[in-house]
């Protein structure tokens, strides 16, 4: 008789408990797979495509479905150390034998050079190309995310990556102190 | 209880944590007063000397200046001016080293001094009673005024806080050693500086000014204090010596207690901090009208003669001030901006003096010895003592070390003043402040690249919306045409039921194809396309109404025997052609309406086909259709391969219809012998038996084709042909000396004559051809090769070349000899338009090729691809011609290929032949054709087949 006492006792309370989990599940859902924003955030959103995907969401997704972490050269080595953290992988090397650290580049548009054509605004991921038919072209360095899309189109090879110029602002420490010693 | 006001009030210091005291060796630059130096050569002015954006050029290169002069506008977003601090000329404006632990080039402006001192017009005032903030913030703005105690933060900005200033801290601590120069300052411009801060007061109203001085410095103090006597709400306060109690944080907590919060400014906790240099700075701004050109600053060190304090004007350079003042340089000389906890060492010293600039410190290595060897961290913990920010600066330099950025920020890194206490206590001689400027830069730049990449991912989708918005546009502005059809549908779908319901009543037929044919004319008219076509409207819609009585008839006539059917049929569209031909001379007028013409010709005439009982009605409608000579032409063209076809139903129907045709039209007539003649040929060389009929239709021929250019096209085409076949075989050769020789008897008209010749030639080669496929392919690329070219001049090349075989075929052949020039002069005579013949003849083969092709995909099906490139073309004509002269390959073919075992004898000959011409051809050029020929062989027998079926049914 205890037994079957315990045995609806623990059958009603693994009952209650249920419909609790089932009402928490639908009622405390959460939306959207979020690892795929957290990605796109890592991603250095030049939307160059070398990963082989057009733009950084894309590859993002790719990612989160499976794709490698290591297939984006202007991330830099530090990129697919974080990707491969937010996936829970091992970090490899970057694909294709980059170096570790990118230099960062702008496009730069010898403008007595330009024709005019168009072609690499229409090859810039990111607008930062102004210009118009048979009007020189020019890119506008703020916005340029150094994706190297418009080098290729240009039919007169009018373009350069330029590494960016290091400012004041950019300059980094190096480390060398200067020591106080206390004298006698 | 005191409250905090009374505590301040009663004097009370409070205490920041940590600090630490090294040796001040203050005496070394504090003993004899500010000394002025010469003006020296020239002066380096970077237009940005601190935080904040640099103003816009106002002067030129060689432009002369005057003392006091401006040199930049400010614009917004923190900019400030610079002034001319001497009168001189501008000897260039360019990057020049700055004054910045990189040394970076800055864009500066180079003043050569002419020694004059000229001071630009200033205005003085007495006090400041009349100007409201605002006015004496602009003042401080137009001044160039920045913070002089170390960042350089401007202060207008400062001073334009939005938030409720309680106390006004006067920063006179100076804690920093070495450095003397508010020291000095204070000492010998006490009153000027009390009246900065009487300034600063009006502008910001707060309850107490609060002067912090170190107590090592009890000349200024005293000095300040006398000052200060008259104005009670100035309160002097000498406070512990201690570092870095100079620090804003650490000085408004030994002040007021409080403390500013983590990432916020002083005016959080309602204080603001001035420099006393600053002060003075304002008071000369707002009561004598300078603008900032000088500063004192402290040259000071071990290897400098005499140490002092100077006035320095901005954009001296160091190496001046060093000189002024006695260097003697020592090995590996260090000279350092700024003190020695908080400075930085120059890479050179022609770095000018800047608005920031308050001490140059030229030690020799016993002062301060070169860095040791760092030394791993022993966790003493001395640092985590010393910091006056409590932070825990050796768990952050791990942190640094290990690039953990997002544990640096948890561990506020940010909050860290860089005041080197760490470093300077740590045994190990870790360069912890440097670990944590690496970090900092890091981590800014970090963030930088994040808000970068957020705008270029912006960017990027903002353009992805953008082209996809583009594309929608573009597709709209495609179907917008389209929208306006649904109307016109609506009137056929109406028209269509008009029409069900007038099929019951026979006799509203009429009435309904003529509203049907207004309905029509009202969409020409709303559309404005076709100007005038409801004439070819109505027409159209009366033999629509015709055709649909004929297929009710046929349904019932359906048991008649096929054969008369067929010959009836073939009648009934010799009429339409000779009624298109006649309608052809009237109305050429009316060829601007050509394209409607054509369509409506065309579906009249597949409709006359039908209706091959109501000839008479369907050749009406034809006439009245076909204003086109070259769509009579087209028309035509498909009727003759129909015939054929017919012809082909049955052997003897050929004879039948020419008779038949005969009687009814001769020319008509002629067209159906000319076919007869060719199937004739055929047979012939199938049988000898078939020669005797050929020799009738080339006698009929003479009354044939009024067009010239149909004639001159098909005859190109044929003669093309006819060459191949003369040379083929021996009895090929026999049978085509006969058609020659009938040309010669013919020739009343010698174009007709030429015509039935070359079509006759045609069939010949067709003949030969099949005999040769059947060995082997070879021939047939060389075949195409000449049917190829797509240029009209080299296709009337190639016509030219076949010519000439044809002429050489014709003398291989031992009677033909003689008759075979006058085919070959007539073919010179005929083409009145060779290329355009040329270009239909181009044509006609590429839509052959497509046919080809499509039939290569699915061989099975290939009589409905090869259909269908024919209905394709935009060109209704084209596609004609190219349809007719398809389908009689495509019989030719199949006949060939019952007889091929009968011809097979020839082709030893044949090959020779043709593989002599495919040597003329490229390899690829080969291989292609003969694809190509093998598919359409294959599509035209099963064409063929189908046909005959047809006809027969």
């Amino acid at each position: 008789m205890t037994l079957i006492y315990a045995l609806v006792a623990i059958g009603a309370l693994a009952l209650v408990f249920g419909l609790i989990l089932g009402y928490a599940a639908i009622k405390y859902r959460v939306e959207s797979n979020p690892i795929v924003e957290q990605l796109d955030a890592v991603l250095p959103q030049t939307q160059c495509g070398q990963c082989g995907y057009p733009g950084c969401r894309p590859y993002a997704e790719a990612i989160a479905n499976g794709d490698e972490v290591n297939k984006c050269p202007p991330g830099g080595e530090a990129t697919v150390k974080k990707l491969a953290d937010l996936m829970g992988v091992e970090a490899k090397p970057l694909a294709g034998g980059e170096e570790a650290e990118p230099v960062k580049k702008v496009a730069y548009i010898r403008e007595d050079e330009c024709i005019g054509c168009t072609k690499c605004i229409q090859a810039c991921p990111v607008d930062a190309i102004v210009g118009a038919t048979r009007q020189m072209h020019t890119v506008i360095a703020d916005e340029c995310t150094g994706c190297d899309l418009c080098v290729e189109p240009c039919p007169v090879d009018c373009i350069d990556m330029i590494p960016v110029a290091e400012t004041k602002q950019s300059w980094k420490w190096q480390i060398n102190a200067i020591p106080v010693k206390q004298l006698d | 209880m005191e409250t905090l006001l009374e505590q301040i009030e009663s004097g009370k210091l409070w205490q920041f944590p940590g600090g630490i005291h090294p040796p001040e060796q203050k005496f070394v630059s504090n003993q004899i007063g500010i000394g002025n130096l010469p003006l020296p050569e020239y002066l380096v002015l970077p237009l940005k000397q601190h935080i904040g954006a640099n103003g816009q050029l106002l002067v030129n290169k060689g432009e002369h200046v005057l003392k006091g002069q401006v040199l930049t506008r400010p614009g917004t977003n923190w900019s400030l001016p610079i002034h001319a601090p001497t009168s001189g000329t501008i000897a260039d404006i360019k990057p020049m080293p700055s004054a910045h632990p990189s040394a970076m080039p800055e864009l500066s402006i180079i003043l050569t001094p002419d020694g004059e001192e000229t001071w630009c017009p200033l205005t003085s005032r007495e006090s400041i009673e009349g100007l409201d903030s605002k006015a004496l913030i602009d003042i401080l703005h137009h001044a160039g005024i920045a913070g002089m105690g170390g960042a350089g933060f401007p202060t207008y900005v400062k001073a334009d806080s939005a938030k409720q200033i309680e106390y006004l801290v006067v920063n006179g601590v100076e804690c920093e050693p070495y450095i003397t120069a508010d020291d000095m300052l204070m000492r010998e411009h006490a009153k000027e500086i009390i009246s900065g801060i009487e300034v600063m007061m009006s502008i910001l109203s707060p309850q107490y000014t609060l002067v912090g001085i170190e107590d090592n410095k009890p000349q200024a103090i005293e000095a300040m204090r006398t000052a200060a006597n008259h104005n009670d709400k100035i309160l002097i306060r000498a406070i512990p010596t201690k570092y870095p109690s100079g620090g804003e944080k650490q000085l408004i907590k030994v002040l007021t207690s409080k403390e500013v919060p983590s990432g916020g400014i002083p005016a959080d906790v309602g204080v603001l901090v001035q420099n006393v240099g600053t002060l003075y700075a304002v008071s000369e701004a707002v009561y004598k009208g300078k603008p900032l050109i000088e500063r004192v600053v402290t040259v000071t060190g071990n290897t400098i003669h005499t140490p002092q304090n100077v006035w320095a004007l901005l954009g001296s350079e160091v190496k001046h001030l060093l000189h002024s003042q006695g260097f003697t340089p020592v090995e590996d000389q260090r000279v350092i901006m700024g003190g020695p906890m908080m400075g930085f060492t120059l890479p050179t010293v022609r770095i000018p003096v800047i608005k920031t600039t308050n001490c140059i410190l030229a030690p020799d290595n016993q002062e301060l010895a070169v860095a040791g060897q760092e030394q791993a961290c022993i966790r003493c913990s001395a640092c985590a003592d010393a910091c006056p920010q409590t932070l825990l600066p050796q768990q952050l330099q791990w942190f640094a070390k290990g690039q953990e950025y997002e544990k640096l920020e948890e561990y506020n890194l940010f909050d860290c003043i860089e005041c080197g206490a760490c470093s300077y206590v740590c045994p190990s001689e870790i360069p912890l402040v440097q670990y944590y400027r690496v970090a900092k830069a890091e981590i800014r730049e970090q963030k930088l690249e994040k808000v970068k990449a957020e705008r270029a991912k912006e960017r990027f989708e903002a353009r992805k919306a953008r082209l996809e918005r583009e594309q929608e546009d573009r597709q709209n502005r495609h179907k917008r045409p389209a929208r306006t059809a649904p109307a016109k549908d609506k009137v056929k779908v109406s028209e269509a039921l008009e029409r069900v319901k007038s099929k019951r009543p026979e006799q509203s037929a009429v009435q309904a194809a003529i509203e049907r044919a207004k309905a029509k004319k009202a969409d020409d008219d709303t559309s404005t396309l076709e100007p005038d076509n409801s004439a070819v409207a109505l027409e159209r819609a009366k033999r629509k109404e015709q055709a649909r009585k004929y297929k009710e008839e046929k349904a019932q006539s359906s048991d008649d025997s096929a054969p008369k059917d067929a010959v009836a049929a073939a009648i009934a569209r010799a009429k339409a052609k000779k009624a298109a031909k006649a309608a052809q001379e009237t109305n050429v007028p009316e060829q601007k309406d050509s394209k409607k013409a054509a369509v409506a010709a065309a579906i009249a005439r597949a409709k006359a086909k039908k209706a091959g009982q109501s000839e008479v009605s369907d050749a009406e409608a034809a006439a009245s259709s076909d204003k086109d000579p070259r769509k009579a032409a087209v028309a035509s063209a498909i009727a003759r391969a129909k015939a054929k076809k017919i012809a082909q139903g049955n052997d003897q129907a050929d004879e039948t219809a020419v008779q038949d045709s005969d009687a009814a039209d001769p020319r008509k007539a002629a067209v159906a012998a000319a076919i007869a003649r060719a199937k004739a040929k055929k047979a012939a060389k199938a049988e000898e038996e078939a020669q005797p009929h050929s020799d009738k239709p080339a006698e009929q021929t003479d009354a044939e084709p009024e067009d010239p250019r149909k004639a001159a096209v098909a005859a190109a085409i044929a003669r093309a042909k006819a060459k191949k076949a003369a040379k083929t075989a021996e009895e090929a050769q026999s049978h085509s000396g006969e058609p020659v020789e009938q040309t010669d008897a013919e020739p009343e008209d010698p174009r007709k004559a030429a015509v039935a010749a070359a079509i006759a030639r045609a069939k010949a080669k067709k003949a030969a051809k099949t005999a040769e496929e059947a060995q082997s392919h070879s021939d047939e690329p060389a075949e195409q090769a000449d049917a190829e070219p797509a240029d009209p001049r080299k296709a009337a090349v190639a016509a030219a070349i076949a010519r000439a075989k044809a002429k050489k075929a014709a003398k291989a052949a031992e009677e033909a000899q003689s008759h075979s020039d006058e085919p070959a002069e007539q073919a010179d005579v005929e083409p009145e338009d060779p290329r355009k013949a040329a270009v239909a003849a181009a044509i006609a083969r590429a839509k052959a090729k497509k046919a080809a092709k499509a039939a290569e995909e699915a061989q099975s099906h290939s009589d409905e691809p090869a259909e269908q490139a024919d209905v394709e073309p935009e060109d209704p004509r084209k596609a004609a011609v190219a349809d007719a002269i398809a389908r009689a390959k495509a019989k030719k073919a199949a006949k060939e290929a019952e007889q091929q075992t009968v011809l097979s004898g020839n082709t030893k000959e044949a090959n020779t032949l043709t593989d002599s011409e495919t040597a003329q051809l490229s390899p690829e050029n080969k291989r292609k054709a003969a694809i190509k020929a093998a598919v359409e062989r294959a599509k035209a027998k099963k064409q063929a087949q189908e046909q005959e079926g047809n006809d027969l049914s």
